[in-house]
């Protein structure tokens, strides 16, 4: 594994938590990893496996999906269903041979932010021990 | 679903933000990368793009390089989204063919590495080059608001709130849990920093309330469920029997004088635990409305069915004594709700070495109210439990607040208070008085000068948190004394000052049930369990929930004056929308492409809005767009792929996840 | 609820503080509970070491905790409050740190120990109340108490900062204990109080002074006597009480017992194995309350 890898995470936040909490991080001044790419959702309802399978596709080594606390969805219940499709995506992801890791569901409120911090920066740490997850495809931007 | 068309034409701004982006991330070669995206033809970076000036460059690039598509590099979209938006719209550009990137608050406030934060902010901005790409023309739908207006909590916050709308117009329905209103406030003697007497200066606002045409008080009353959203709220309101009709009862209190317990025996909350109440009684003698209570825990006809009845006779001819009372539900709309729910005084005993609950003579902040208050349960008197009259007291500041242990945040009330115990007490009695501070808080109007004037009544200041409250005497002079253990910082020494009265000024807190009432209106709470406002700068008084606004504190610990200005402005925001008329909605609506659709129903079930609804001959599903609150779970359950979602379709995010990873 | 559980005695159960020893297995044995002392335990340093080396301080701890283990106790009790603070210190940092679980991890293996793993640091008090509970010791009382009121004091190092014997700043189960066979207690606003602990030893004059405090206010609040948990706070009260007389001029001549003992007393103990005859300070009061048996305390010194 390069001594200088960084992975690169794609971030699903739900709008009225994560998305919040990450913002609150950034007026509290907390600093994490810089290796998230942040992709606003109205809800973690609204994370279709397709993004997820996709992004990894695409070279992503991590994906993470934030939303609210169970009994705390904006829409009452979006987050449920996250979850539920969360966990056989994890399956289907393990049976592609993709590391357990890579894929990690939060429950970040907005007033956490950091918590933020927290599930960011290990996500990062257990990735980059990971390694790249498609070594030769992925071209690192000039 | 509008596919990319030829003649994408792109405009990227970067905005620096004074230093906060550009301290961190590098504007210029971000803004020169910009440039080399496709279908970019202008990439500019500006200093403030949210000011005039620089609206102004992106309306000038829309009309003179023809742009069709604009992104705009800055802070996060919840603080300025609707102004770049308006920017466009004013620019003759559908405003939402705006995309915003965070690269503020989600990059350069939160990156020390420069390099790191300057190629974040190019994968975003990139990202964002393709989606903006498959941005469409949408049009904001309007939902009409009902004009009533809900108030939950009757303290000084909802009765100025109620008052504020009510004059102008609109009715209100103010529900109050306890069976009066005046809150906090009306527990008060006097408040700082002029000395006001709380009472005469509420009691006006209180009848106000109560003759009020325009607002329907329900007291004894709770909410308890919350549906609908902004403009079109249904509530459900329980209301408590309190066995005494209230539109029957003339205020005389003489069934209070009949009741067959001829001494109160009961725990009377109004003065916290130090008098007792009856069975039937009254909060205080001004309560709003003037009608008794019988609380069917301690009366003795409730809990054996053999009482005299003495009340009912004393009540005569009104017959406003109903024992048959039974709860109430009422249900009504309203368009918008202010929630104005309070606070309650943080319980002492969770600091046991402050002896509360364990020596007498020590009381709480909220105890000594009543103690000095002329209506309260001494007469005014200053006595302790024993009858003595205090010869020195000590107030120890921050009990609870400003601690790891218990609560962080500092209550903001409690110097200010402090020092108007220490004054009326001193008052009272001539009593040596020792107020243990941390810092003196005495940011607000006249508050400064009113602590010179505790300086010049010779009111002795600590600074030092108050180590512990002892009975343990080392000599004579400290026998039956209350001893103060403390280290005085600014001389250098630990002291122990023996006094007769100890007054704890605790701190606030949010509800006990903050929790549960925050879940039923669908908002969420801050860190600390106060509700959580929409922005701490530039919306204290809205949250994320539209229609459902804040007062007083249940957003935070504050005194009367902010109170009733945040309690102005929550009603002000209320009738903004109401006289606006209507509110209009983000185009997010999720959408059925019919022929598509293979009629499975998986979707219908999953709306929590039930916005989906089936139909039966066409064998295909429909999303009512009104309803429909744009969570998208529907989009990504759908098997057949047969549902879109404006704003966010799955074309523009995969496009966000593509310019993420790739190059361009 | 285990009857055997691992014993920990501590250097003072052999010193200065064997009285609370003779106690606590009479006591123990009264209620059939039996305590298999560790082989080869080694001191554990006490407060002392910690504050001069605390990374070899854990290394004492964390060899008696693996002993424990080894001879496959799931329980230690030890009933001195230094060895008990100090033994849940280890476990707790060796938890908490990964630097320290290193240390010791490494120095365990070094010495052919098995690595620490859950063992329960318990000290006699709370065994008594939570394992055998006030019911059951009511049950067991044949003695009435002919004494005067106590003190029930705590010391520090029990009740801070793990909060598991009792509560930190107000912790009553020795008085509940000691009311559950009839012995009056006082309000004791000094009960967590130091005793000054080795500074007795090392800045005498300071050490004395508060244990001076703790006794006139004892007195003051109508004791007659102190009961404790701690050897080093049963010595400090107990043996000075001679210079405090001289010194403040204060008629102090109090008895200071160990919990362990009171209790034995009323469930039937005699006073020789209570090591009731040990005590420095209060005999006069100890030959009355306990006369049924005073030829014995008598001659055993």
């Amino acid at each position: 594994m390069p001594e200088s890898f960084e992975p690169k995470i794609v971030a699903f936040f739900c709008n009225w938590c994560t998305y919040l909490a990450a913002d609150l991080a950034g007026t509290s001044r907390i600093k994490y990893a810089p290796n998230t790419r942040v992709v606003r959702v109205m809800c973690s309802g609204r994370v279709d496996p397709q993004f997820v399978l996709d992004a990894f596709a695409k070279g992503a080594d991590g994906v993470l999906i934030g939303g609210c606390h169970p009994g705390d969805c904006h829409y009452q219940e979006g987050n449920y269903k996250a979850l539920r499709r969360f966990v056989l995506l994890k399956r289907l992801v393990k049976q592609m041979g993709i590391e357990e890791e890579r894929l990690r569901l939060e429950w970040i409120s907005a007033a956490e932010g950091e918590r933020v911090k927290t599930v960011v920066n290990d996500m990062v740490e257990k990735v980059r021990a990971l390694g790249p997850r498609v070594p030769a495809r992925r071209k690192e931007v000039a | 679903m509008s596919k990319a068309n030829g003649d994408i034409r792109i405009g990227v701004y970067v905005c620096h933000c004074g230093t906060n982006i550009s301290a961190v991330v590098d504007v210029k070669s971000l803004a020169a990368y910009g440039a080399t995206l496709p279908n970019v033809v202008v990439s500019r970076e500006y200093k403030y793009l949210c000011s005039d000036p620089g609206q102004d460059l992106i309306r000038q690039d829309i009309a003179e390089r023809k742009l069709n598509r604009v992104v705009v590099a800055s802070c996060s979209p919840h603080l300025h989204e609707q102004t770049f938006r308006n920017a466009l719209a004013t620019g003759g550009l559908n405003p939402f063919f705006l995309q915003m990137v965070n690269i503020r608050e989600q990059d350069s406030w939160v990156t020390e590495d420069k390099q790191a934060a300057t190629r974040k902010a190019r994968d975003l901005v990139r990202a964002a080059a393709r989606r903006v790409a498959w941005n469409e023309s949408l049009e904001r739908d309007r939902i009409p608001i009902h004009p009533a207006v809900m108030v939950v909590g009757g303290g000084i916050a909802g009765i100025h709130a109620a008052l504020t709308l009510a004059n102008s117009g609109k009715h209100v329905y103010l529900v109050e849990r306890e069976p009066t209103i005046g809150g906090h406030m009306a527990q008060f003697d006097k408040t700082f920093p002029t000395l006001d007497c709380a009472a005469c200066i509420l009691t006006p606002k209180m009848s106000a309330v109560k003759s009020h045409k325009n607002i329907t008080l329900w007291t004894y009353s709770e909410v308890t469920q919350v549906d609908g959203y902004v403009g079109n709220f249904k509530v459900k309101v329980r209301r408590w029997p309190r066995y005494i009709k209230e539109d029957l009862c003339s205020g005389c209190l003489e069934c209070l004088k009949a009741c067959v317990y001829k001494e109160a025996k009961f725990p009377d909350d109004f003065n916290v635990g130090l008098a007792k109440r009856k069975p039937i009684y009254i909060s205080f003698p001004q309560a709003v409305p003037q009608v008794p209570v019988i609380d069917p825990e301690t009366c003795i006809q409730f809990k054996s069915g053999k009482c005299k009845k003495t009340c009912i006779d004393a009540c005569g001819e009104r017959h406003a004594i109903s024992l048959q009372m039974e709860e109430k539900t009422e249900e009504v709309e309203v368009g918008n709700i202010i929630l104005a729910t309070g606070s309650q005084p943080f319980d002492a005993r969770r600091i046991p070495y402050y002896g509360y609950g364990v020596y007498p003579n020590v009381y709480t902040a909220l105890e000594v109210e009543r103690l000095v208050n002329a209506s309260g349960p001494t007469g005014g008197e200053v006595v302790l439990r024993d009858g003595r009259t205090p010869k020195s007291v000590a107030i120890v500041h921050c009990v609870g607040s400003r601690d790891e242990g218990t609560n962080r945040w500092c209550s903001r009330v409690c110097c200010m208070y402090s020092l108007k115990l220490a004054h009326l007490i001193k008052e009272h009695t001539g009593a040596d008085i020792f107020n243990f501070y941390i810092d003196i808080r005495t940011p607000g109007k006249g508050f400064e000068e009113f602590y010179q004037k505790l300086l010049n009544e010779r009111v002795h200041f600590v600074r030092g948190r108050v180590a512990e409250v002892t009975d343990w005497a080392l000599d004579p002079s400290e026998e039956n004394k209350l001893v103060i253990r403390v280290e005085d910082t600014l001389a250098g020494i630990v002291r122990r000052i023996p006094v007769d009265m100890v007054v704890l000024s605790t701190g606030l807190e949010p509800q006990a049930d903050a929790e549960q009432v925050r879940r039923l209106f669908n908002i969420t709470c801050a860190s600390g369990g106060f509700f959580l406002e929409r922005h701490p700068k530039l919306a204290p008084v809205s949250t994320f929930t539209d229609g459902i606004f804040l007062a007083g504190c249940c957003q935070g610990p504050k005194d009367i004056p902010d109170t009733v200005a945040q309690a102005g402005a929550a009603a002000a925001e209320a009738l903004a929308l109401i006289d606006a008329g209507f509110v209009e909605t983000e185009p997010n609506a999720a959408y059925v492409m019919e022929e598509v659709c293979s009629g499975c129903k998986t979707c219908v079930a999953m709306c929590p809005f039930s916005a989906i609804e089936f139909l039966q001959e066409e064998r295909k599903a429909r999303i009512n767009q009104a309803k429909c609150k744009g969570c998208g779970t529907c989009v990504a359950a759908c098997p057949s792929g047969s549902i879109y979602q404006h704003l966010f379709e799955d074309q523009q995010i995969f496009e966000e996840i593509e310019g993420i990873l790739t190059n361009a | 609820m285990a009857s055997t559980y691992g014993y920990f005695p501590g250097c003072s159960a052999r010193g200065t503080g064997v009285a609370y020893e003779e106690s606590l297995l009479t006591l123990f044995r009264l209620l059939n509970l039996s305590l298999d002392e560790l082989k080869d335990w080694n001191c554990c340093g006490a407060t002392s070491y910690m504050s001069i080396d605390e990374g070899s301080a854990f290394l004492l701890s964390a060899r008696n905790l693996s002993r424990a283990r080894q001879a496959g106790h799931r329980e230690l009790v030890t009933p001195c409050s230094a060895c008990y603070l100090v033994l849940r210190k280890t476990q707790d940092y060796a938890a908490r740190y990964p630097e320290i679980a290193k240390s010791v991890g490494d120095s365990l293996v070094a010495a052919n120990l098995p690595p620490l793993d859950s063992v329960t640091v318990r000290h006699p008090m709370e065994v008594l109340y939570n394992d055998v509970g006030l019911e059951r010791i009511k049950s067991k009382v044949v003695r009435h108490w002919r004494g005067g009121r106590v003190a029930c004091y705590y010391g520090c190092q029990l009740v801070r900062p793990f909060a598991e014997a009792d509560r930190p700043h107000d912790p009553t189960r020795m008085d509940e204990l000691l009311q559950a066979v009839g012995v009056p207690t006082i309000d004791y606003s000094l009960k967590t109080k130091c005793c000054g602990g080795s500074l007795t030893g090392t800045i005498h004059e300071v050490g004395v002074r508060l244990n001076y405090i703790l006794l006139k206010e004892a007195a003051r609040k109508g004791a007659e006597a102190i009961v404790t948990i701690c050897p080093l706070c049963q010595y400090n009260l107990d043996a000075y009480q001679g210079e405090i007389r001289k010194h403040a001029g204060e008629p102090l001549d109090m008895p200071v017992f160990f919990f362990t003992q009171i209790l034995g007393w009323a469930l039937g103990g005699d006073a020789r194995s209570l090591g009731l005859g040990r005590a420095i300070s209060g005999r006069r009061s100890i030959e009355e309350w306990f006369s049924k048996h005073a030829e014995e305390v008598e001659s055993y010194v």
